[in-house]
């Protein structure tokens, strides 16, 4: 399902399985689990690499379990739980798209700090529009806050459009693509061995991000209160 | 601290001390609002603001030495509060003045210093030296509400606010310009206030209705607006 690995100030979630490391309610849940896991270990200096292997990162929601609409409706409220914890993470977060990201997974690997992707495999897909369904409030949300191109919005939640390594690069949804599964693993590590020098304040870290994405973070009921300045 | 001068339709906003960081201490965020109230009882059609300053700095942020001098920590905080509250009737009247505004920043700009200088409608800034940095994530500080909201007024990339705010990346002029924070990066102290003036004078040459300007900026800044407390006129019927 997935396992969390520590390396020194990394740590390191991975989507395992054959499923096309779809999001079943025992995926999200062991998700959660781990995100918290990480929360209550993590010091500054810490940083949260999420990745997965194979041909997909993750293929969204696991809809062929799905036999009621309530059961789908019940796995888009458990994955927004993963969703607030990741976008109030005392840590930075690095997506590390190795693979296909299609709808929830899409959301999943957007819902980092940062995201690095293969240039040469995989697309970024948001089927929702193709399969002719709505978006959960905080899917169009997390959209809005996350990708300031109104065409690229656009493209990808009312076109459907399936975006590659290079084109994300330039739409401003990825940070940087990289040829080969290895060489994007390496490139993850060293950003995250760069954030992680800079100690930052854990609980100032999330306030920050916070005010980054204020309206996401009220969707999610992820508001902090307040905190002190120490200085 | 700060000299005000008038210089035709120009004022030109002086921080002072060539070896100064210009920090924005209770003195000078005084002396500023002071200036800056100064300018907007003068104003006419063709004004136009530039706020600059001299040497290594344009302003290196809050006074965090006077704070932290203070007797307890609780102290320090209070400071701090008070610099925080202080500076936000500074970002008010720039957002509301009745005249274009310039930024010439010649040196560093960090956290409230790079505040300053984004509230203004026009910033250039020095290719070959100086660098924006919010420095607030490294320091382990929070923002102020109003700063967030400025930053996200601002800067209309998703990614720069993010490499700005949440990264702390110190960005230098060249960088600036490509993440569409400044308008202009100049090579030299004489190149970056030299091709301030003449943004102004392009700027004054359009003899606006101070009070109309002051309201249309207003109106793109609604959310900056609100947390400052500033309200937002109904549009005044235009003369046609």
């Amino acid at each position: 399902m997935c396992t969390l690995e520590q390396r020194s100030n990394l740590f390191i979630l991975t989507l395992t399985g054959n499923n096309q490391h779809r999001l079943s309610p025992t995926l999200i849940a062991a998700i959660l689990s781990a995100l918290r896991q990480v929360k209550s270990v993590a010091t500054s200096g810490s940083v949260l690499i999420t990745n997965s292997k194979g041909k997909f990162f993750s293929n969204g929601l696991d809809r062929c379990r799905v036999k009621a609409l309530s059961r789908l409706s019940q796995m888009v409220e458990s994955l927004r739980h993963v969703v607030a914890e990741l976008v109030s993470f005392p840590i930075p977060t690095i997506s590390v798209v190795q693979g296909h990201a299609a709808a929830a997974g899409f959301v999943l690997a957007l819902s980092h700090d940062y995201m690095l992707m293969r240039e040469d495999r995989g697309v970024l897909y948001m089927s929702e529009i193709d399969l002719g369904g709505c978006l959960p409030d905080y899917f169009t949300v997390l959209f809005r806050a996350k990708i300031g191109s109104g065409l690229a919005r656009r493209d990808v939640v009312l076109g459907g459009r399936k975006v590659r390594g290079r084109e994300a690069v330039e739409m401003g949804i990825v940070d940087g693509v990289w040829g080969g599964e290895e060489r994007l693993g390496e490139a993850a590590v060293e950003l995250a061995e760069r954030l992680g020098a800079r100690k930052w304040d854990g609980e100032v870290y999330q306030k920050m991000r916070e005010g980054l994405y204020p309206e996401l973070c009220v969707v999610l009921g992820a508001v902090t209160g307040r905190i002190q300045a120490k200085l | 601290m700060c000299t005000l001068e008038k210089r035709g339709d120009f004022f030109i906003l002086t921080l002072t001390g060539e070896n100064d960081d210009h920090r924005l201490s209770p003195t000078l965020i005084a002396a500023v609002l002071s200036a800056l109230r100064e300018a907007k009882s003068q104003a006419t059609r063709g004004s136009v603001l530039i706020t600059t300053s001299q040497g290594k700095f344009f302003s290196n942020g809050f006074d965090l030495g006077w704070a932290r001098s203070a007797a307890t920590p609780s102290d320090a905080f209070l400071r701090l509060h008070q610099m925080v509250e202080s500076f936000r009737p500074i970002v008010a009247e720039l957002i509301s003045l009745p005249m274009p505004t310039v930024a010439v920043v010649q040196g560093h700009a960090a956290a409230a210093g790079f505040g300053l200088a984004l509230s203004h409608d026009y910033v250039f800034m020095r290719s070959d030296r100086g660098v924006l940095y919010m420095s607030e994530v490294d320091l382990g500080l929070p923002f102020p509400d109003y700063f967030s909201v400025l930053f996200r007024a601002k800067l209309g990339s998703i990614a720069a606010r993010r490499d700005v705010l949440l990264r702390g990346t110190k960005v230098r002029g060249a960088e600036a310009v490509k993440l569409g924070i400044v308008d202009g990066a100049y090579d030299g102290e004489e190149k970056v206030k030299g091709a301030g003036m003449q943004l102004a004078e392009k700027l004054a040459s359009r003899k606006w209705n101070g009070e109309i300007y002051k309201e249309i900026r207003k109106s793109l800044y609604p959310e900056l607006c609100a947390i400052l407390g500033l309200e937002v006129d109904k549009p005044a019927l235009s003369k046609l």
